[in-house]
């Protein structure tokens, strides 16, 4: 695939990149003034569902639908809320974004308020970014100052203001509905929808929730156009008509075991191994890779001789995995035992459960039990089974959830599972010699055996 | 007319709660600024205590078992005193593969204290993160706020000893 010149992060590496002078003096803000004074909230709204942009935050939702669900008919504000709580493992770019070019994603922030006509935003940082909240914090600040947030912005008649939010450390905080109740200061559970957001979210008006990398994408939609959007990327693949093609630029958090992990700029659709050998410098230390994280560890997994997949919002479903989710991208080296990757990725979802439907509470905490048992040596073949069965029937995909946490908690124990079984079966064979074809129900471990270690 | 309902008194005379109370005026004592509050009281004060959100909760109208149920539903907050320094050690899926367990091992020898645990002197609380996103420079760790990447066992354990020393 052709390279093309970063978009997103072509400030990024600047000097004070982070500042309204740097980020001027590289044409910042242009955008801003120009859509304010020629263009019409309901011109930007088109362009950007011209352009095809899908959300960034991982479910890859059309922007420009979402923003069309708004109810126009009720009385009272429109909120919009900016989703920055990025905590998908494996996951990085709006870091990225808000520590070294905050004001790209403000700009990007006033231009989708101003399309959505909201007139309060929300900006919903995550509490693990201490760097990021002090310069979000100060751009916010340069903006006020420099009038382009407040009443009245730069002389027209539209006004809005932008509130920084810090949460307090909980992953479910990033599902929108789950975000808009944070933000009303209660325990973050996901709401059961319908209604949607749009139609009754934050503070029971119509609200839009969107990610960092979403409304940065929406400045640079403005600023070139939608036909320069669709140029980058994939086109929809016809034979799937519920495919509405990925267009655009990515950013990608590559991590885990190569030579040069980091966050790297592509158009949509970059293949995996590309990726890690062009950009990542290949699998680190000279050994072969296992299997990678295509999207953050929702996604499940990609085994080593299926790294020719598209990194793009329809290619990763071909291979058995979620979706594209945030294109957290982390390689596993040969050297990983399966079973101790699977163990830690379902004591992250058993720990962050919320616990408001039982599926999910219960699944995900009785899956890491029965790893916990396999690891300290009682695992029986059966196990296995009960490990899918259990991956099968969580989430919203069967129905049985409010939100898709459970969905991103049973996608790697199913792809785990299926795709590594010869290593968990030699694991569980080798580690209970005697014991792994008991079939008759096993006492639980006592809690001396289940001091969790890490 | 306006109900005036009585302000509830702070639990003691201690100066930090007029911060606290600032805090909760900027938002007119509305119910949705309880994070931030709870935020600014563990901020000032280190954890959260009963009478800490007996205060809080009476302060923006909210029935005590709220509070307490935000306050322990955000693994942020804190119900227990913590020790003087904090190291937070990222167990991600990218720092675990790369090494965070060692770190983990490595606290436990040193100091005794697994996550999740404060050394009975309150110098050093050990905390598990779930993903600090910092996977580029994993293993990482934060310690006392600063985020420290490609670690090893010795330099988290020099890092600690140094900030613990630095302070004494």
């Amino acid at each position: 695939m052709a390279s093309s010149e970063p978009v997103l992060l072509a400030n990024v590496g600047r000097p004070d990149s982070h500042t309204r002078a740097a980020y001027e003096a590289a044409g910042g803000y242009r955008t801003w003034r120009g859509v304010l004074a020629r263009q019409s909230p309901a011109e930007v709204q088109e362009l950007v569902r011209a352009s095809g942009l899908r959300g960034r935050g991982g479910a890859g939702f059309p922007t420009g639908q979402k923003w069309s669900f708004l109810a126009q008919d009720r009385p009272g504000p429109i909120y919009f809320c900016l989703n920055a709580d990025e905590s998908e493992p494996g996951t990085f770019c709006n870091r990225v974004l808000m520590e070294l070019d905050p004001h790209q994603v403000l700009e990007g922030l006033l231009l989708s308020c101003y399309a959505t006509q909201a007139a309060t935003a929300y900006f919903y940082l995550r509490y693990e970014y201490p760097l990021a909240y002090r310069r979000v914090e100060a751009a916010i600040a340069e903006c006020y100052a420099a009038g382009y947030l407040g009443r009245n912005i730069l002389g027209s008649s539209y006004s809005l203001d932008v509130f920084l939010h810090r949460g307090a450390g909980a992953y479910i905080c990033g599902e929108e509905t789950g975000l808009i109740e944070s933000l009303e200061g209660k325990r973050a559970w996901p709401r059961v929808k319908p209604p949607f957001p749009a139609v009754e979210g934050l503070f029971r008006q119509p609200t839009v929730v969107n990610n960092v990398e979403t409304v940065a994408c929406v400045k640079h939609i403005c600023e070139r156009g939608s036909a320069w959007f669709r140029s980058l990327g994939v086109p929809p693949d016809p034979a799937n008509p519920r495919d509405s093609g990925s267009f655009g630029p990515k950013l990608y958090c590559l991590s885990g075991h190569v030579a040069r992990p980091g966050c790297y700029e592509a158009p949509l659709g970059i293949p995996l191994d590309e990726l890690i050998e062009r950009w990542g410098g290949g699998v680190w230390q000279g050994r072969r890779a296992k299997a990678a994280i295509p999207g953050g560890i929702s996604t499940g997994l990609l085994r080593h001789d299926e790294f020719h997949c598209r990194l793009d919002f329809a290619d990763p479903l071909k291979f058995g995995c979620l979706g594209l989710g945030t294109a957290g991208v982390v390689v596993l080296d040969e050297h990983v035992s399966m079973v101790d990757f699977l163990h830690n990725s379902c004591r992250f979802f058993a720990h962050e459960s919320c616990g408001q439907c039982t599926p999910c509470r219960e699944g995900t905490a009785w899956a890491l039990r029965i790893l916990d048992r396999i690891r300290a040596g009682r695992g029986r073949w059966q196990d296995l089974e009960l490990l899918l069965e259990i991956g099968d029937t969580l989430g919203i995909i069967p129905g049985t959830t409010i939100c898709g946490l459970a969905d991103g908690a049973a996608w790697p124990i199913k792809n785990a599972i299926r795709k590594f079984r010869d290593e968990f079966e030699a694991y569980i064979r080798a580690s209970n010699p005697d014991g792994y074809l008991e079939t008759h129900p096993v006492r639980a471990l006592d809690d001396r055996h289940l001091q969790v270690r890490s | 007319m306006t109900l005036q309902l009585a302000k509830p008194a702070p639990p003691d005379d201690d100066k930090r709660w007029k911060m606290v109370e600032v805090t909760m005026r900027r938002s007119g004592y509305a119910s949705h600024a309880l994070i931030e509050t709870l935020h600014r009281v563990q901020g000032l004060f280190g954890y959260l205590d009963e009478p800490a959100m007996n205060f809080v909760a009476e302060s923006l109208g909210l029935p005590l078992s709220k509070v307490y149920g935000v306050a322990t539903f955000y693994h942020l907050f804190s119900l227990k005193p913590q020790g003087k320094h904090t190291c937070v050690i990222c167990t991600g899926t990218a720092c675990y593969i790369k090494g965070a367990r060692e770190l983990v091992d490595g606290l436990r020898q040193k100091y005794g204290i697994e996550l999740g645990q404060t050394t009975p002197d309150l110098e050093l609380s050990a905390v598990g993160a779930r993903c600090i996103g910092a996977c580029g420079l994993a293993p990482a760790a934060v310690v006392d706020g600063e985020v420290l990447g490609n670690l090893t066992v010795d330099q988290l354990l020099a890092r600690i000893e140094k900030v613990i020393h630095d302070a004494t």
